[in-house]
């Protein structure tokens, strides 16, 4: 009897989103579907996980999970693995998620695939590389479980109106495992609704040639209302924006019903991210920029002279 | 203080790597370069030893060529190589990796280890954790700044929301993003010195690894090009472009 493992993510609000798109996917390929939650919170959402096909929810509430890095989740998750023989674990790809699938790896010695954006069966998952260009099937061997990151947004989160045993974990988390300590918390997120959520996304590149630009974007973002500024790589790393605005491979995956591209090139990197996209627009002086072969609507110009112009008109058709 | 960090020779790095007919990306024959990726962790490598003093060693498994990779980051300023290379490493997969570059890394005295966030060619970002894990020490991944303070790590480690601060001992590994350091070019006389350091090159037999530990547990079964939507209309920014922008918000419900 296939056995499929999702390991939920504890956040501030509940399960992270991405852990019910993978129990969605879960119940598909198994019939035995449980999940992991591990640090503060856990045993609430056990509520959600159920609801979306978890059997059973392995909860530990216990802060030690979100005091220190990966180490104690790991080490958990690893007695867990040995004790009930789980065939697949399922990640979200998040740092944590990441950090925890990499150090249970080394332990279990079972394969690990990143970047998923589907999972076929017990021992096939796909993936796209080169910015979504070609889809490639793999196929896993060697020793269960096979491990999986999924890019969240991979498929929907359907509930299956189930309610899920709890069962409480107890490991006991050696101490030479308590080692990197989260010693402080800074949140730097902007107003307004989040990247992942809001229904339209205006993102901005280099080509918006100086940080103090960006101020456009967030001009443009209030007077449409429901809309995120996110941003490429490029500039995140150059400090224009925290990294929370990042949308790509390393960043968000958002799937707004429009994203605007304001001074982007189009790197495959960033596509990845945002080309589930409904509508995209893109700004752009480049007539051979890559951002264009994906757009529905490319304007050829410079954004700084455009996006005011779009204010005003937007400003103009509301009531 | 000792440092090791953890570089990749990736081919094209600016472009897009090509696959060979066994679906693995073609490594050899192309041009390839030091991972960008990893040259922040270099820098921040450099600038930790030029701030505590101590030596900075660059590990790397890759073809022959992946020297090209060493010798670049020995003119930014590292002290010595170590250059894993073996016929029975192709299409190595990210476990098999992983055992190499902590058994290479387990040669010699560390206090911390650095690795780029993920490689540009490969970009499963998984790595340096198994190799933490394989050493048995704390990790902080993803950071924009990484500091030794009364002889601990301290990160910046950014997050969704923001970023938060980590603390801890060494030996420890650290992966850091492009926030980290500005890697600096090479100087001519950082390249002449570059050619006198050492540069070990070993087999996995050196590293007492048996191939066994060596099997690749990924097999690509098929490659086929996604569908994708065909481009739309590419406009001039005359005075309409703004109306037809709106016009699209407009469709969407969202103004
Ligand atoms: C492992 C890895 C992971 C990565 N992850 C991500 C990721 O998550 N997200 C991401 O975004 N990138 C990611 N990247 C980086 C990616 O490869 C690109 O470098 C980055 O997306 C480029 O950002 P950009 O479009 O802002 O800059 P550029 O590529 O420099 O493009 C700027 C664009 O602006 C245009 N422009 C200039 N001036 C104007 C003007 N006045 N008006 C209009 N247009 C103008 C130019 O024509 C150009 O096309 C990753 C790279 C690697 C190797
Ligand atoms: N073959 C390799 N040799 C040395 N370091 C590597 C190798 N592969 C990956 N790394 C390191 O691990 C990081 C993440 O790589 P990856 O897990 O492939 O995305 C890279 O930025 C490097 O620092």
């Amino acid at each position: 009897m296939a056995k499929v493992w999702v390991y939920a993510e504890v956040g501030p609000d509940g399960p992270h989103p991405a852990s019910l798109e993978l129990l969605t996917k879960a119940r598909s390929i198994a019939d035995t579907v449980e999940a992991v939650a591990l640090g503060p919170g856990a045993t609430q959402t056990a509520v959600a996980l159920g609801d979306h096909g978890a059997q059973t929810v392995f909860a530990s509430d216990d802060p030690v999970y979100a005091e220190y890095l990966a180490q104690p989740a790991a080490h958990a998750l690893v007695g867990l693995i040995e004790e009930h023989r789980p065939n697949m674990v399922l990640f979200a790809t998040t740092y944590d998620s990441r950090d925890v699938a990499g150090r249970v790896q080394a332990r279990t010695g079972s394969t690990l695939m990143s970047n998923a954006t589907d999972v076929l069966s017990l021992d096939r998952v796909q993936t796209q590389i080169f910015g979504g260009a070609t889809v490639v099937d793999v196929e896993l061997s060697g020793p269960d479980p096979k491990l999986v990151l999924v890019r969240p947004k991979s498929f929907p989160a359907e509930p299956a109106g189930g309610t899920a045993d709890v069962v409480e974990v107890n490991a006991e988390i050696p101490e030479d495992r308590k080692r990197a300590r989260r010693a402080e918390r800074h949140e730097e997120a902007a107003a307004g609704p989040k990247l992942e959520e809001a229904r339209v996304v205006i993102a901005g590149g280099r080509g918006l040639q100086d940080p103090a630009n960006f101020a456009i974007l967030e001009e443009l973002a209030s007077a449409i209302g429901s809309a995120a500024v996110g941003a490429t790589r490029a500039v995140v790393d150059a400090g224009w924006v925290p990294y929370s605005y990042q949308v790509g491979q390393t960043g968000k995956t958002v799937k707004p019903d429009v994203y605007i591209a304001v001074g982007i090139s189009g790197a495959t990197q960033h596509l990845v991210g945002m080309k589930g996209s409904k509508r995209i627009v893109a700004i752009n002086k480049d007539p051979d920029a890559p951002i264009f072969k994906l757009a529905d609507l490319g304007v050829v110009g410079d954004a700084l002279k455009v996006v005011p112009k779009l204010i005003e008109e937007i400003k103009a058709r509301k009531p | 203080m000792n440092l090791v960090v953890l570089v990749k020779y990736v081919p094209e790095p600016q472009g897009i790597p090509t696959l060979g007919e066994d679906f693995l990306v073609v490594r050899e024959g192309v041009e390839g370069a030091l991972d960008p990726g990893d040259e922040y962790a270099v820098e921040a490598a450099l600038q930790l030893v030029e701030a505590h003093g101590g030596d900075v060693a660059l590990v790397s498994m890759g073809p022959e060529g992946a020297m090209a990779a060493l010798r670049r980051g020995l003119s930014m300023g590292a002290d010595r190589g170590v250059l894993v290379t073996d016929p029975v490493l192709r299409g190595a997969d990210i476990l098999v990796t992983a055992r190499v570059l902590a058994a290479a890394v387990r040669r010699g005295d560390y206090d911390l280890v650095l690795a780029g966030v993920e490689s540009t060619d490969g970009s499963t970002g998984t790595l340096p954790m198994t190799v933490a894990e394989l050493l048995e020490i704390p990790s902080a991944t993803f950071a924009r700044k990484v500091e030794v303070i009364d002889g601990s790590l301290r990160a910046e480690r950014q997050t969704e929301a923001g970023y938060d601060v980590v603390e801890s001992p060494l030996p420890a590994l650290a992966t850091v993003t492009g926030s980290a350091a500005e890697p600096r070019y090479p100087t001519l006389k950082g390249i002449m010195q570059s050619k006198q350091k050492p540069v070990e090159q070993l087999s996995v037999a050196d590293l007492g690894l048996s191939t066994e530990d060596m099997e690749s547990s990924q097999q690509v079964a098929s490659v086929k090009a996604a569908t994708v939507k065909g481009p739309g209309e590419v406009i001039e920014a005359g005075d309409e472009a703004a109306s037809r922008i709106a016009d699209i918000l407009a469709d969407a419900k969202v103004i």
